[in-house]
């Protein structure tokens, strides 16, 4: 075991339980994650836009390295 | 290309409605689609963007490699996303630009290709009796109660619940730190496969734990 030895409560049942609410697959979040992206850098409601993403992005640790990446380059480069 | 990487998250759904493209969006597809030397030209440009976003994602990702393979990774990487962005060009709509929807591609790729780089002389676990330990991790003295009595809850829940395979994606991802797309390579799986085993898992976890009164 690794990283979860000194997870509080909140962060153990994130981590093993995933996020409460509907999310999307990891098909489905990478078929539109530049337009979440855009809109994110937008200052538009990408929740909103784009239901059962941010879910997603919680419960999945390489789509959400994929997103944070993503952002910052998009951020970046534009 | 990096079996498993763009390859493993073929797309459920096309586009549904078309925007109108921006500029520059509309100047890489005429390019793009054209043919002679002003295709290779848009070719190689576009190789040349991916090459850089791929070098972020190394850099950013792959601490601990050499530099070298660094190089060699975004290189490789941005081949492959050349290859899979030239294939999917029709499913682009404009819907965002031309350049952040390529970029996904290359970063994916990056991304994907670190991963396994730095697990591939790395022993991955497997063990779903690895749950077993979170049991005693309740009688830890440092934990405090309320988590304690979590874990134990969880661990009861992976024993009654879980199918062995689910318990090994589990203890995998969620215990282990092992990415999912290292485990998609061993396992001849794909991410998108996995992470619905782990999600199928974590859905029955929350559903014992709420029968046996935990409100998360």
């Amino acid at each position: 075991m690794t990283s979860h030895e000194h997870l509080d409560r909140d962060e153990l049942s994130a981590r093993m339980l995933g996020p409460r609410e509907a999310e999307v697959t990891c098909e489905q979040c990478f078929e539109v994650l530049d337009r979440y992206v855009e809109a994110e850098l937008a200052g538009a409601d990408a929740e909103r836009l784009f239901p059962g993403l941010g879910p997603h992005l919680a419960g999945c640790p390489a789509c959400r390295e994929d997103h944070e990446s993503l952002r910052d380059y998009a951020s970046a480069t534009s | 290309m990096i079996a498993g990487a763009h390859s493993s998250l073929m797309s459920l759904s096309r586009p549904t409605h078309s925007t109108l493209l921006d500029d520059d969006s509309r100047v890489w597809l005429e390019r793009l689609r054209g043919d002679g030397a002003e295709r290779d030209r848009a070719h190689a440009q576009l190789h040349e963007l991916l090459v850089g976003a791929a070098r972020f994602e190394v850099r950013r990702r792959g601490r601990g490699l050499r530099p070298s393979d660094l190089d060699d990774l975004a290189r490789q990487s941005a081949d492959d996303a050349l290859m899979a962005i030239l294939a999917k060009l029709d499913e682009f709509r404009g819907d965002s630009r031309f350049t952040t929807w390529a970029y996904k591609f290359a970063l994916l790729e990056a991304a994907v290709a670190v991963r396994r780089r730095a697990w591939q002389d790395r022993e991955v676990p497997l063990d779903s009796d690895h749950w077993a330990l979170l049991a005693d991790r309740a009688a830890t003295p440092d934990q405090d109660a309320e988590t304690g009595e979590l874990i134990g809850a969880i661990g009861a829940a992976i024993e009654a619940s879980l199918t062995p395979h689910q318990r090994r994606i589990l203890v995998a991802v969620t215990l282990e730190d092992v990415p999912i797309d290292v485990l998609a390579e061993r396992l001849n799986s794909t991410r998108g496969a996995l992470y619905k085993t782990l999600h199928d898992a974590r859905r029955k976890l929350r559903a014992r734990l709420a029968e046996k009164g935990f409100d998360l």
